[in-house]
């Protein structure tokens, strides 16, 4: 009986290391003679720069060299852009990237200006302390709507406006439909920024061996391949010149795949100034300035419908911050404009959307990636429609589900991907069904809550449905090796911060070869280890790396078979692979263990038959044609104390669908963490930017991450619709958990405080914010935008 | 600010003796002076807990301590936890974790554990309110949290035996 790894709960092969205080983090790394850098950033969001004093920080003893912009000479340019626009009709895309040191003028509040290097991180400290930086403050462009104003001041002054890009998609004529509806709901949502706050904060060191004229560096990074090929191009140098590592990543999240970010492009530049190994291991401080952000859209949105609630079309329009510089191109607002129709059949779609500069940090994808705003306008609309029409929420969505029989289902607009959205696969009716078992949702509605609100408890239930279009091109790929001890290496482009790579990609080898996961060997993260890749983000890892994976598994399987064919003379098909050996069904001791076919497949001395390849290794890619659409429901039950406006979880289930299987283990987590950031999203996180585009809780003490009393326990149930885009079957499943969970809270707390004419359209909210919004109080930011 | 002051300390039953500025932290003392890096630094400002040591038995932020502060007295790190380097070695609480996927990313793990260690030395038999009033003092951005609670109840089963 052949053992089964694909789909078992297996612990994860990484986890001993990290255990005991044993794997490497880029803060671990410790290098003979490294140097320690430490960066002078911008107090003020907005400001022109006069004068850079150092002349006090280059006297301080143990300093090496203090660097503006200026003394970057050739090497100061704006970093790349990482994502191009896609091909969308009549789009008008600015390209305004970062640079490596602000010259001129800062553009955010900790943009950094100059940088130091020492002997010690204290004295580079020091050091960045007796800098002297003269500004000119200038007034700061915070606010999105009030950006675009004529008379706003200017982010860059070389554009004509704030605008960065305008898009429209559209989907069939929404004015018709429109003319068609019973009702029109239109509302305003405003969705505000968060930060993703990885444990480990960001850190590169670069070490330039000037006699080898190698170039090593330890990044932080989703990505490392793009950096290895980027900072060859930047400095001048061999691909095969520059190795990127990145080894354990203390999450991720979206922000660590930020190219460039400033500190990138500058620290191996550095090390080769110098010939020393040179380090930066970003401050938490730093990491709420320098590190990028998401989350600020305004929509203003509609959907008609027919009087027996069916969607006859949705309009949104609405405004998306992209900070200082948009280096991600428009990846956050297009997911935002083609998640936002989720499970639903929605014949007519207008979507337009203007990205605005403000003097605010840089917006990239973090965990959900724009696909939050777009569940959460929809969503939100539906339950407005629901109540307007007198019908049950559950019933509305069930009413508009694309039926199982109509996938592929296109929605005839241009996804992040430059794809048409297509979903391949999504059979969404059980999953509600499920979860509304699970929550026992006509028990809660007829009997508990009526008895709890007789009581003068504050009880309400939230349940809401999502897509995520995972798994996206281009390509990834895998290098499988037998070794001659019988163990199995595995080497892939794509980084790891948590998500158990070493652990789920080596079943899909173990599944292939017969070979216990504990003997498969995973390397991810380094560039001299497998060339070519893109990176960890998207929710692709498992999607496109592991479909690699698991083609090269099956090739090494066939060289496998064919080998020890010839050798037991016996037909291919008689033969298993069984505990790290080839053997013939049925007669186990007619067997030969891997590593001495692996030593037979590479022999030292002979002849070998013409074309023949050495080793037991195969190495293979995959690229999907366009993502995998996974899908799901959550549903919670809260109670609010009105005293206190403090939220307390009852019950929560998330019903997920992500295809196929590899380790429900890791799954599940994935899943219960990924709630646990959409919960902070929508209840405790926000960050918060003075009138001039400081940020004002820049600080663990004043921006609440979720803790262990906070989050509940989930209760989670999978449905398998496979994908048909790849072998495996699978769809990614990284960011879902964190995706629903704004427009969740929104419904229970409306539901919870039943008051009447009370609408939740903003995430994220709090108890203060609560209430604010009891007392129909109007914040400053509805005022002036009524 | 460049005067050196000596500091011994014991880590994990074994003495060391390092010369070092009076301002030096605690937790760079360890990590950089020592070089035992599996203690990681999250937030430098004592929220997050990922720095957490045992100093002389409790549990402390070794971010908000400098290394002068605690001259000659017995320190814990997460590289202490195991009897050996096998997996069979590992203490019940990191066998708990890695069972009950109690970790991802792994990088705030080892300030759980230290937390985590005293907390069923003094509470072997703890309710899960208690497990979470106990882990609240750590951030976590990966797991949820649940699964960490799951690991604390399962290792504080196989610590009673």
């Amino acid at each position: 009986m052949t053992t089964r790894y694909f789909g078992k709960p297996i612990k994860r092969n990484e986890d001993p290391r990290l255990l005991t205080g044993q794997a490497l983090f880029v803060d671990d790394v410790h290098l003979p003679d490294m140097l320690h850098v430490a960066f002078v950033r911008s107090d003020l969001a907005h400001a022109r720069i006069r004068r850079i004093d150092t002349a006090a920080a280059r006297e301080r003893p143990g300093v090496v060299a203090v660097y503006t912009a200026e003394d970057l000479g050739d090497y100061w340019r704006p970093g790349p852009l990482l994502v191009p626009p896609p091909p969308v009709k009549d789009i008008v895309f600015h390209q305004r990237t970062q640079v490596p040191l602000a010259k001129d003028k800062v553009r955010h509040a900790g943009e950094a200006v100059a940088m130091v290097v020492a002997e010690s991180r204290y004295i580079a400290e020091d050091a960045a302390e007796e800098i002297f930086v003269e500004y000119e403050p200038l007034p700061g462009v915070v606010d999105l709507e009030e950006a675009l104003q004529p008379d706003a001041p200017r982010v860059h002054e070389d554009l004509e406006s704030n605008l960065a890009a305008h898009v429209i998609q559209e989907k069939g004529s929404y004015a018709t439909a429109r003319e068609q509806a019973d009702v029109v709901i239109s509302r305003r949502f405003v969705y505000d920024r968060g930060t993703a706050a990885a444990m480990e904060n960001r850190g590169i060191v670069a070490h330039w061996d000037f006699k080898s004229q190698h170039l090593t560096v330890w990044d932080t990074t989703q990505a490392p391949i793009p950096i290895r090929n980027g900072l060859a191009a930047m400095l001048g140098l061999s691909e095969h010149q520059v190795r990127v590592i990145a080894p354990f990543i203390g999450g991720g999240f979206g922000p660590k795949i930020m190219m460039f970010y400033p500190e990138e492009m500058l620290l191996p530049w550095v090390s080769m100034q110098l010939k020393r190994p040179v380090k930066w291991i970003e401050d938490r401080e730093e990491n709420f300035y320098a590190t990028t952000q998401e989350r600020g859209q305004i929509h203003q949105a509609e959907m008609a419908l027919t009087q027996d609630g069916r969607i006859l079309g949705v309009k949104d329009v609405f405004l998306h911050d992209t900070g200082a510089y948009d280096p991600y191109g428009l990846t956050v607002p297009i997911n935002s404009q083609c998640t936002l129709l989720g499970c639903y059949d929605v014949p007519n779609y207008y979507s337009e959307f203007r990205v605005v500069f403000t003097n605010k940090p840089i917006v990239t994808p973090y965990r959900g990636a724009g696909r939050q705003h777009g569940v959460f306008v929809m969503e939100r609309l539906l339950d407005l429609a629901a109540r307007e029409l007198g019908l049950d929420r559950a019933e509305i969505r069930r009413r508009n589900f694309i039926p199982p029989d109509k996938f592929p289902y296109n929605n005839q607009i241009i996804y992040q991907d430059f794809a048409p959205l297509v979903y391949d696969s999504g059979n969404y009716e059980p999953a509600l069904d499920k979860a509304l078992e699970l929550i026992d949702y006509q028990r809660f509605i007829q009997e508990e809550q009526p008895r709890l609100r007789a009581e003068g408890r504050k009880v309400g239930l939230g349940i809401v449905t999502y897509v995520e279009g995972t798994g996206i091109g281009p390509y990834e790929g895998a290098r499988v090796t037998v070794e001659a001890s019988g163990k199995v290496s595995v080497a892939t482009g794509i980084g790891t911060q948590g998500q158990g790579h070493f652990t789920s990609f080596a079943q899909l080898v173990a599944e292939q070869l017969g070979v216990d996961v504990g003997d498969i060997f995973l390397v991810t993260g380094d560039t001299d280890q497998f060339y070519w890749g893109a990176g960890t983000f998207a929710s692709r890892g498992a999607v496109v790396a592991g479909n690699a994976i698991h083609a090269g598994a099956q090739a090494v399987r066939r060289k496998i078979l064919k080998m020890a064919s010839e050798e037991l003379e016996v037909a291919e098909e008689d033969l298993e692979l069984v505990d790290g050996t080839v053997r013939v069904k049925g007669v186990p001791d007619s067997a030969i263990k891997l590593g001495e076919l692996a030593v037979k497949a590479n022999p030292l001395r002979g002849a070998v038959k013409p074309d023949a390849e050495p080793g037991l290794e195969a190495t293979a890619y995959f690229g999907p044609e366009r993502g995998a659409t996974a899908s799901g429901v959550h549903a919670m039950i809260l109670e609010i104390d009105p005293e206190t406006m403090l939220v307390e979880i009852q019950k929560y289930v998330v019903v997920h669908d992500c295809g196929k299987v590899i380790n429900p283990l890791i799954l599940e987590g994935q899943i219960q963490g990924g709630v646990a950031q959409g919960i902070g999203n929508a209840f405790y996180e926000q960050l918060f930017f003075s009138e001039n585009g400081t940020l004002l809780n820049a600080s663990f003490m004043d921006y609440l991450l979720p803790t262990a009393t906070d989050v509940p326990a989930i209760i989670s149930d999978h449905l398998e619709t496979p994908s048909p885009l790849n072998p495996l079957g699978v769809k990614g499943a990284g960011e879902a958990g964190a995706i629903p969970v704004g427009p969740l809270f929104a419904q229970a707390v409306e539901d919870a405080l039943d008051i009447p004419g009370l609408e939740i359209r903003e995430i994220p909210l709090s108890p203060n914010r609560l209430f604010e919004l009891i007392r129909g109080e109007r914040t400053e930011r509805e005022a002036d935008h009524g | 600010m460049n005067e050196h002051i000596a500091v011994t300390v014991t880590v994990n039953g074994q003495e060391y003796t390092r010369q070092v500025e009076p301002r030096m932290l605690l937790s760079d003392f360890l990590r950089h002076e020592l070089d035992l890096t599996g203690t990681h630094v999250g937030c430098e400002h004592g929220v997050c807990g990922a720095c957490t040591i045992l100093l002389n038995g409790e549990p402390v932020r070794s971010c908000l301590l400098f290394a002068v502060q605690v001259q000659g007295q017995a320190i814990t790190t997460v590289e202490g936890l195991a009897s050996g380097p096998d997996p069979e070695d590992l203490h019940p609480l990191q066998q708990g974790f890695w069972e009950a996927h109690g970790l991802q990313c792994g990088f705030c793990t080892p300030g759980f554990l230290m937390t985590l260690v005293p907390f069923l030395e003094e509470n072997p038999d703890p309710t899960e309110a208690e497990i979470r009033e106990a882990l609240s003092g750590n951030l976590c951005r990966c797991t949820g949290y649940q699964k960490i609670v799951e690991a604390v109840q399962l290792a504080a089963e196989k610590m009673r035996g």
